[in-house]
C-alpha cells in the first residue's frame, strides 16, 4: 500500500476531527443518561443458610458446584471458585447467617487501583473484571477493604474471580442468579436508593427485629449491596472497622500532588542549577 | 586494563561493528572466581523456577496468598530494590544541579547501578504479574487507569529507566568510539537528571502510596498517610548507603581501573555521603517521631510488633545515624562502611514491615516465602551484577574517559 503526502493529510485530518467529535458527542451522551446503581439488600434474619444462592451462583458463573456445608462458627471464605459462601454464626440471638460476597462499592477502591481499568465501575452499579486488559499485578486484592478479588495461583492462565452481580445476566433483562433463587426472599435486587427506603422500612416496622444499621449503607462510602441483621454486625464477620469514607480517598492527596511536583520541580531544580553555575569556582576553597 | 580504552577506540576503527561487539561478548579475566562458582548454580536454578512459575503459575512456587497477594518479589525486590537505586538521583542532583564537582567521579558508577536496579527489579515485576502479555496495557492502548497509584509508578519506572539511560549513554558511545553521537547524548544530560529527579521523587513516594489504600490491613505502627514522605526521605539514605557500599567493593574489585586521583577522593566522597546521610536520616527519625506521637501510638509499644517497631527506629535508624555523625566527625571510612550496611539492613526491615512483615499481621496463616521465591531472588541480584561487571570491565564508568573526550564538561 502506498500513500502520499496529500493523502496522508487527508487521513489525518479526518482522524483528528472524528477523534475531537467523537468525544464531544460521547460527552453530550453522558450527560443525558442518568443511570442509578443496582444493588442487593441481603436481609439475614430471612436467611435460612439453604446455600441455594452459592449453587445457583456457581450454576449461572460456570463454577464447580459447591459441596461444603455450612456449620456455625466455622468460617468459610470466597475463593478462585466461590464466588459467594455463606456462613452460620453462634450470636447473640441464636443461630444466625450471612452471606459474603462483592460488595459494588460506590466508589471502589480495585478499581481506583486496577491501572488497566480492567476492574471497572460500570454506570449500572455491578463492579465487573475485565480479563482482556488485566495484567495480573493482584493490587485490587492488596486495595480491597473487604478481601474480594480472589487470584488463581495454580494456572498459568489466571482470572480474578469476584462476584459480578451477574453483569451479563442483568443486560440480559434478568436478575442476579442468587436473588432469583432464594427461596426464603432474604435476598431482593433493585435499584440502591429503593433498597436504602426498604431497608428503613422494614427497620421502621419491626424495631425489635433489627439493629438500626443498614450495613453498607455508610461503610467504604457506600455498597451496592446492603446488608440488615438481629445482632450487631461484628457478631455476624463483618469488619465494624471499614472506615465510612470512601477508600481510594486515601491516595487522592498523594495523586492530587502529582502534577504540582511535575509543574514545579523542574523549575526550581533549573532554578537552583543556575544559582549554583559557580560553585565549582570556589570548590578548591571549600575542600 | 587502564589504557585498554584508547586500544579499543583505535581498533574499533579498523574492524567493523559487529566484529567489535562479538569480541567485547567474550568473557574476560579468570573464569572459576568464588563468586562465578556461587552464582552461576542460583542463576541456572532461579531460570528453572521461573519457567515452573510460568507452566504451572504463581502457586507453584511461590506461597502468596488470597490475602497477602504480594510478597518478597514485590516487598524486596521491588519495593526496597528501587529504594537503594535511589542514589543516582541524589547524586545527579548534587552533582548537575548543586554544581558539587567533587561527587562527579562517582557519578557515573552509580547511574549505571541505579539504571541496572531499575531494569532488573522492576523486570522481577513481570515475574509477579499474572497475566504478563497484558503489561503493556497501561503504556500503549485504551486502557489508562490514571486513578491509580501503580499506573503512576509503572510510568515512572518506564520513563526513569529512559532517562538514566539517556545519562549513562555517553559512556557506551566513549566504549563504541562514538564520537558525535556522544557530544548529543551528553549535551541531553541535564535535561535528562531533570527529569530523572522529578520522576524519583513521584515513584520513590509513589511506592509507598501504593500502600495507603491497604488501611486495615497494614500494622497501624507502620501505616499512616505520611507514608509516602516517609518512603521518599529514606529513599534519599537508602540510596547514598547503597553508594558507600557498593563504592567500597567496586573499590577494591575494580582497583586497577581506578586513577591515582579518584584513589585519593575516595575517602573525601565518602565522609562527604556520610553527613548527608547522617542529616537525611535526622529528618526521617524526627518525621517517625512525629507520625507516632501525633497517631498517639503509645499503648502499642508493649506489644511484640511494638518492640519489633522499636528495633527498627532505635537499631537501624538512631544507630546508624549516630554512627554516621560520628565517623562524619573523625573521617573514619571504615566506621561509614559499617554505618552504611546497618542503615541498608535497616531500610530493607521497614520496606519489608510495611510490605511483608506488618501486612495481615494479625491473620492466622502468616506469609512466609518459599525457597523458590529466595533463590529467585538472589539470581536477579547475582545476574544484576553479572551485567554490571560486564559494563565496568568494558565501559569508561570507573576508569577515565578515552583521550578524544575533551575533559572540561
Amino acid at each position: 500500500m502506498t500513500i502520499n503526502r496529500k493523502d496522508f493529510f487527508k487521513v489525518l485530518g479526518i482522524t483528528g476531527a472524528s477523534v475531537v467529535l467523537g468525544k464531544d458527542l460521547n460527552a453530550a451522551q453522558k450527560r443525558d443518561d442518568k443511570v442509578e446503581f443496582s444493588g442487593i439488600l441481603y436481609d439475614s434474619t430471612r436467611c435460612a443458610g439453604c446455600q441455594t444462592c452459592e449453587s445457583s451462583c456457581a450454576e449461572a458463573n460456570g463454577l464447580p458446584a459447591p459441596t461444603e456445608t455450612i456449620q456455625a462458627g466455622v468460617l468459610r471464605k470466597t475463593d478462585e471458585s466461590h464466588r459467594t459462601v455463606v456462613n452460620a454464626f453462634n450470636s447473640s440471638k441464636g443461630e444466625a447467617y450471612l452471606k459474603k460476597q462483592c460488595m459494588h462499592c460506590n466508589d471502589p477502591a480495585c478499581t481506583a487501583a486496577c491501572l488497566t481499568q480492567a476492574m471497572y465501575k460500570t454506570k449500572e452499579g455491578p463492579v465487573i473484571w475485565r480479563g482482556e486488559k488485566c495484567m495480573g499485578c493482584r493490587y485490587c486484592m492488596v486495595s480491597c477493604p473487604f478481601d474480594i478479588p480472589k487470584f488463581e495461583y495454580h494456572s498459568s492462565n489466571p482470572k480474578i474471580e469476584k462476584c459480578n452481580m451477574c453483569y451479563s445476566r442483568l443486560n440480559e433483562g434478568k436478575i442476579p442468579a442468587c436473588v432469583e433463587n432464594c427461596p426464603a426472599e432474604a435476598l431482593l435486587f433493585g435499584k440502591r436508593r429503593d433498597l436504602v427506603k426498604e431497608a428503613r422500612k422494614r427497620i421502621g416496622e419491626n424495631p425489635g427485629q433489627y439493629v438500626d444499621h443498614i450495613y453498607g449503607e455508610h461503610e467504604a462510602g457506600g455498597t451496592g449491596f446492603l446488608y440488615l441483621s438481629a445482632v450487631p454486625f461484628e457478631e455476624l464477620g463483618l469488619n465494624p472497622s471499614i472506615q465510612t469514607e470512601s477508600y481510594p480517598g486515601l491516595s487522592k492527596g498523594f495523586l492530587y500532588s502529582v502534577p504540582t511536583i511535575f509543574v514545579l520541580w523542574p523549575a526550581i531544580l533549573l532554578g537552583i542549577r543556575e544559582a549554583t553555575k559557580n560553585n565549582h569556582l570556589n570548590a578548591e576553597e571549600n575542600e | 586494563m587502564s589504557n585498554t580504552d584508547f586500544t579499543i577506540a583505535k581498533d574499533n576503527d579498523g574492524k567493523s561493528i559487529l566484529q567489535f561487539l562479538a569480541g567485547e561478548l567474550k568473557p574476560r579475566g579468570k573464569f572459576l572466581t568464588p563468586f562465578n562458582i556461587i552464582s552461576i548454580p542460583i542463576i541456572i536454578l532461579g531460570l528453572i523456577i521461573i519457567v515452573i512459575r510460568f507452566w504451572k503459575g504463581l502457586g507453584s512456587v511461590t506461597n502468596l496468598t488470597q490475602e497477602v497477594p504480594w510478597g518478597l518479589w514485590i516487598g524486596f525486590d521491588v519495593v526496597t530494590g528501587v529504594a537503594f537505586a535511589g542514589g543516582a538521583y541524589v547524586l545527579t542532583f548534587m552533582v548537575y544541579i548543586l554544581n558539587v564537582q567533587k561527587y562527579h567521579s562517582i557519578v557515573r558508577i552509580t547511574v549505571l547501578n541505579g539504571f541496572l536496579a531499575y531494569v532488573f527489579y522492576a523486570g522481577a515485576l513481570l515475574l509477579d504479574l499474572g497475566r504478563p502479555w497484558n503489561v503493556v496495557n497501561p503504556i500503549i492502548g485504551n486502557s489508562f487507569g490514571t486513578s491509580s497509584v501503580l499506573f503512576l509508578v509503572a510510568w515512572h519506572f518506564l520513563l526513569y529507566m529512559i532517562a538514566q539511560l539517556i545519562e549513562f549513554s555517553p559512556a557506551v558511545a566513549e566504549w563504541l568510539g562514538a564520537k558525535r553521537a556522544r557530544k548529543i547524548l551528553s549535551g541531553m544530560t541535564v535535561a535528562a537528571v531533570i527529569f530523572g529527579i522529578t520522576l524519583s521523587t513521584l515513584h520513590q513516594s509513589g511506592l509507598g502510596a501504593l500502600y495507603l489504600m491497604a488501611k486495615d490491613k497494614i500494622h497501624p505502627l507502620w501505616y499512616s498517610e505520611f507514608i509516602p514522605v516517609l518512603f521518599f526521605v529514606s529513599s534519599i539514605f537508602a540510596g547514598l548507603s547503597m553508594v558507600i557500599f557498593e563504592g567500597s567493593i567496586s573499590h577494591r574489585v575494580f582497583f586497577d581501573q581506578i586513577s591515582e586521583e579518584n584513589h585519593k577522593s575516595h575517602k573525601g566522597i565518602m565522609v562527604g555521603l556520610s553527613k548527608i546521610c547522617a542529616v537525611a536520616m535526622f529528618a526521617y527519625f524526627f518525621l517517625q517521631v512525629l507520625v507516632f506521637v501525633h497517631g498517639k501510638r503509645w499503648d502499642l509499644l508493649g506489644t511484640p510488633m511494638g518492640y519489633w517497631y522499636l528495633m527498627e527506629i532505635f537499631g537501624f535508624v538512631l544507630l546508624p545515624m549516630l554512627l554516621f555523625f560520628y565517623s562524619y566527625r573523625h573521617k573514619n571510612v571504615n566506621m561509614i562502611k559499617v554505618a552504611a550496611i546497618i542503615t541498608m539492613l535497616g531500610v530493607i526491615l521497614n520496606r519489608l514491615n510495611v510490605t511483608v512483615i506488618g501486612f495481615r499481621w494479625d491473620s492466622a496463616i502468616r506469609y512466609i516465602p518459599t525457597w523458590m521465591e529466595l533463590v529467585v531472588t538472589l539470581a536477579v541480584i547475582f545476574t544484576e551484577i553479572w551485567i554490571f561487571r560486564w559494563v565496568i570491565n568494558r565501559m569508561p564508568v570507573l576508569r577515565e574517559s578515552p583521550s578524544w573526550v575533551n575533559v572540561k564538561e
